[in-house]
């Protein structure tokens, strides 16, 4: 039951083996049953959840299904649902109640999916570790004394203890991919502009792209369906003909060139985890794909980077939390300025405040060319690396993380050592390319994540890639024990 | 000692769209606070700007206007600023790359003709309105006009006088009218100047320190303002005082100019380009488009009025300053009515009237068609000028009149019949012999005396240039 399929819960939901109602019970009960332990869901709403489910049911018994109809999914709280409260993780939402729905979120109500709770996140998407939640941390199912990675790392909890067979994540650095990898389940960003952003609150605008975050390419591939088109309301949205993420899934990856970009198998990489990923790139080979070794020479300066370029566009996004119109306002002030400075200075956790300064700091007058600027130019020069890899090779392939899940609190007090954790991630949202984390293998116990980066609009592609791999192998079946 | 001023001018000019600069929201003005502040005014978590096309038309109409490069690239940039009524705590505004580029607008100030540079157009939104003290101790926010798009127009420092910043913002308040983009009430806000002064000495070319004058809304405290200003600055350098850059504000109660707080000029406002919208690419094509809509400018039609119709270069000027002037003088034309006369007509007489009672031309009690009629007697000699003031003062507020009804009522018509006229000299030729023999004895001056006597023989009524000629024939016999 855990581990079926979204097409195959679908077919179930079809044949009337179980209602939707009883679907999203079963998953409530979880829900129930692991959250404390988990703290994956911020919000859970039994009568929300099964309002919906019964619409659902409603639809299916009309004949009106589509694949997604009567499916439960976990949503990251960074969407706006209208009715529900929307946090994003921050005591600045914490009572929050969104008066409208993010396209995503309208997307699946579209469908008849059904919003099975708000996950857990760090604060604005901001961490790796899902630490810096006002809701407090996360907890990797696989062992709880270790972080399930972030910032979407409710959706991964609540996808690799069975708390939901699917969930949305939001990557901005590699926030769907990196706690994909410490949780071991699938997860894909798509090329920027391929979902709306609208509704889903900014961290950082020209990065941020909503994606699926399930068990397998198959189970993504339904939800890119539902996921993407263009939205007027975005002006990035891309303009784009409809298309079918599962019609390529079982094309033959017979030839396919795979570049492996040496830059991301130096220092920094756990030797395990590197062994996990060279016995995948084989079983690769043994599929018939072909290696190339290929160079992205300005990777290493993708942390930088992004470490200008997030902080400058979240310092701007983040200033409509002024305890004017919305959200937290602190209770006692003498006068506009204290109440600004009171508001945000118990609103925004120390992650939030730090990047804020830093963007404040590089865009102010006098330090914008040497910092922002430069960024923005530094910034093309990584795209450019990908651009000429990709007349080489198909896919680009590595590790999605440096190394398995770590210990809760081993990176809180020293942010450098958790930024380098997006080491292999960055690069790619800094480009607007597609990327993904599926299961590779395991080190001790924990998962480990395969790296698939992608051209852009090749995400049929990559989840073709993904899904060959997944017919040969099992670990994205394999769930942590006391969950399966 | 001898001074220089400078002023140059950044004017915000609220355009005519039917929604805000970045959402389907109203722009209208005057309805209950916060009716037209949708989530996107009030800067909800998670809502995204969409650029308004119809204010981009507006910015290349006025690029076109004024002779000015438009980019076919531009980009918005966030101007990031903490205050309540800004609810994003940043303005979308336009920063590196603006809509319109290098341009100009010809002004006359004090009769002469003067080329003022303009720099940039660009695009931005406006913020909300704060009222302090709605309720006691506390200010209410009204985001109705937050994201109402504006085009800010900047100039060089070119004006050198009060009267050419005033004819300046007379001209380019006029021109966005006329083009179609701002409603100009300037009351409500749609068009509103600051104003850059500063003076120098006559024998330097160093610019001086200057002082901005925020949100002028009429050419009358534009004005005030300056004047006040420039004497200010003056008198402080010649006292050895020192001029701090500065952001002032006007009283129009009290005439003067005050610096605000100076905390808040020490504002960076980390300007970077708006990552949620993409650049603003314009094609020629579009530019195009747009030119073929759009009406003859206002210099234009005044060469034209000059060159095809005979108007004097003060009359053309005058009468193109307005364009709902120009529209009431080419109704004349089109009536076929004399258009020398026609302008003498609108620019006196229905002028000093319409002033007199603080009424619109558009709305003035004696329509074109009148008028027509009016000056048409004039021209067929049914009456003379004199009584045709007569006429349009009588008929002023009798809308039920014709002109025809008038002259008869008032007894205006002229004698035009040579036989009446005849009757007329030879009358008052006989009882004035005298006259005509001092006439025949080269006194000059009797030949008009003899025409006032016929004139007030006919108790004005005669037509004076028949009466004239008839005279000389007579006498000269």
């Amino acid at each position: 039951m855990l581990n079926l399929s979204l097409q195959s819960l679908s077919s179930h939901l079809e044949k009337k083996t179980f209602s939707s109602v009883e679907l999203a019970q079963f998953y409530l009960e979880r829900i129930k049953h692991h959250n404390p332990s988990l703290n994956a869901f911020i919000t859970i709403d039994e009568e929300r959840s099964l309002l919906m489910a019964r619409n659902a049911d409603e639809l299916i018994a009309k004949g009106q299904k589509s694949p997604l109809t009567g499916i439960p999914i976990a949503q990251k709280d960074i969407f706006c649902s209208q009715g529900w409260t929307t946090t994003c993780g921050s005591k600045m939402l914490e009572n929050f109640i969104a008066p409208y729905d993010a396209m995503v979120i309208e997307k699946f109500n579209e469908v008849g999916a059904v919003n099975i709770g708000k996950t857990n996140m760090d604060e604005f998407a901001m961490g790796s570790s899902n630490e810096t939640s006002y809701f407090g941390p996360v907890k990797n199912p696989w062992n709880l004394d270790l972080v399930p990675g972030g910032s979407s790392g409710g959706s991964a909890a609540a996808i690799a203890a069975r708390l939901a067979p699917a969930a949305t994540g939001t990557d901005t650095g590699g926030s769907i991919r990196q706690p994909a990898s410490l949780c071991g389940f699938t997860g894909l960003k798509p090329t920027y502009g391929l979902v709306s952003r609208y509704g889903m609150i900014a961290f950082a605008s020209s990065l941020d792209q909503a994606g699926p975050m399930a068990i397998s390419a198959e189970d993504c591939s339904l939800m890119m369906n539902v996921m993407t088109g263009h939205d007027q309301r975005d002006s990035t949205s891309i303009q784009r003909d409809k298309e079918d993420y599962g019609s390529k899934l079982n094309s033959s990856i017979k030839g396919l060139k795979i570049g492996i970009p040496k830059e991301f198998f130096r220092e920094g990489l756990d030797p395990s985890v590197q062994a996990v990923i060279d016995s995948a790139i084989d079983e690769y080979k043994k599929l018939g794909a072909e290696i190339i070794e290929i160079s992205l020479p300005n990777n290493h300066l993708a942390i930088p980077v992004y470490y200008v370029i997030a902080p400058a566009e979240a310092s701007s996004n983040l200033s409509r939390y002024d305890g004017v119109r919305y959200g937290y306002r602190t209770k006692e002030y003498d006068d506009l300025m204290d109440m600004y400075f009171k508001t945000r200075q118990e609103g925004f956790g120390d992650e939030v405040k730090r990047r804020i300064l830093i963007g404040t700091y590089v865009l102010s007058a006098g330090y914008y060319d040497a910092y922002y600027l430069k960024a923005q130019k530094i910034r093309r020069l990584i795209s450019e690396d990908f651009t000429k890899a990709f007349k080489k090779c198909d896919v680009i392939m590595g590790p999605s993380a440096p190394s398995v899940a770590f210990k809760a609190g081993e990176k809180q007090d020293d942010p450098l050592a958790m930024y380098m954790q997006d080491i292999y991630t960055i690069s790619t949202n800094l480009a607007g390319l597609p990327a993904m984390s599926i299961p590779a293998g395991f080190v001790s116990h924990l998962p480990v994540g395969l790296q698939l980066i992608g051209n852009y609009f090749s995400e049929a592609k990559l989840l073709n890639i993904a899904h060959s791999f997944q017919k040969n192998t099992d670990w994205h079946l394999q769930s942590a024990k006391g969950y399966e | 000692m001898d001074w220089d001023i400078v002023i140059g001018i950044e004017t915000h000019v609220q355009l005519k769209t039917k929604s805000k600069q970045f959402s389907g929201a109203s722009i209208a003005y005057g309805n209950e606070p916060n009716s037209q502040a949708c989530l996107v005014s009030l800067a909800y978590p998670g809502v995204l700007p969409v650029l308004n096309h119809e204010a981009v038309n507006c910015a290349i109409k006025l690029g076109l206007a004024i002779n000015a490069k438009i980019a076919s690239r531009s980009i918005f940039a966030r101007k990031n600023y903490f205050y309540p009524d800004l609810p994003k705590g940043y303005q979308i505004s336009q920063m590196e790359l603006p809509i319109v580029g290098p341009g100009h607008l010809s002004i006359n100030a004090n009769g002469k003709n003067k080329n003022v540079r303009i720099l940039r157009a660009h695009l931005e939104e406006d913020a909300g309105k704060s009222s302090h003290g709605v309720s006691q101790g506390k200010t209410g926010i009204d985001l109705n006009r937050a994201g109402t798009p504006l085009l800010e127009i900047v100039t060089e420092p070119d004006m050198n006088s009060a009267e050419e910043a005033v004819a300046y913002a007379k001209k380019l308040h006029e021109l966005v009218q006329w083009i179609g983009i701002c409603d100009g009430n300037m009351q409500e806000g749609s068009f509103r100047c600051d104003i850059n002064v500063s003076v120098k000495k006559k024998d330097t070319d160093v610019l001086g320190t200057r002082r901005e004058i925020k949100n002028l809304n009429s050419f009358k405290f534009i004005k005030q303002a300056v004047d006040y200003e420039v004497n200010w600055q003056i008198e402080t350098l010649e006292d050895g005082g020192k001029i701090d850059q500065a952001t002032i504000l006007f009283n129009p109660e009290t005439g003067e100019t005050k610096a605000m707080r100076s905390k808040e000029e020490a504002n960076d406002y980390r300007y970077f380009p708006d990552p949620d919208l993409l650049p603003l690419l314009v094609s020629q094509e579009k530019i195009d488009e747009i030119k073929k809509s759009m009406p003859k400018l206002p210099d234009e039609i005044q060469e034209s009025f000059q060159k095809e119709l005979g108007l004097s270069e003060y009359d053309a000027s005058e009468i193109t300053a307005n364009s709902d002037v120009t529209k009431y003088f080419l109704a004349l034309v089109d009536l076929k009515v004399n258009p020398k006369l026609s302008a003498n007509w609108i620019l006196g007489n229905l002028y000093s009237r319409l002033n007199e009672e603080d009424i619109d031309i558009n709305k003035s009690p004696i329509d074109t068609k009148r008028l027509a009629e009016l000056i048409n007697r004039i021209e067929d000699a049914t009456i003379s000028n004199n009584a045709a003031k007569k006429v349009f003062d009588f008929i002023w507020d009798k809308s039920s009149i014709t002109v025809d009804q008038a002259i008869d009522e008032l007894g205006l018509k002229q004698i035009s019949d040579t036989v009446e006229i005849d009757l007329l000299i030879d009358e008052v030729l006989k009882n004035n012999q005298q006259m005509v023999e001092e006439y025949h004895s080269g006194k000059e001056k009797a030949f008009n005396a003899l025409v006032g006597q016929i004139m007030k023989a006919s108790k004005g009524k005669a037509n004076p240039s028949q009466v004239n000629e008839i005279l000389k024939q007579k006498i000269a016999k």
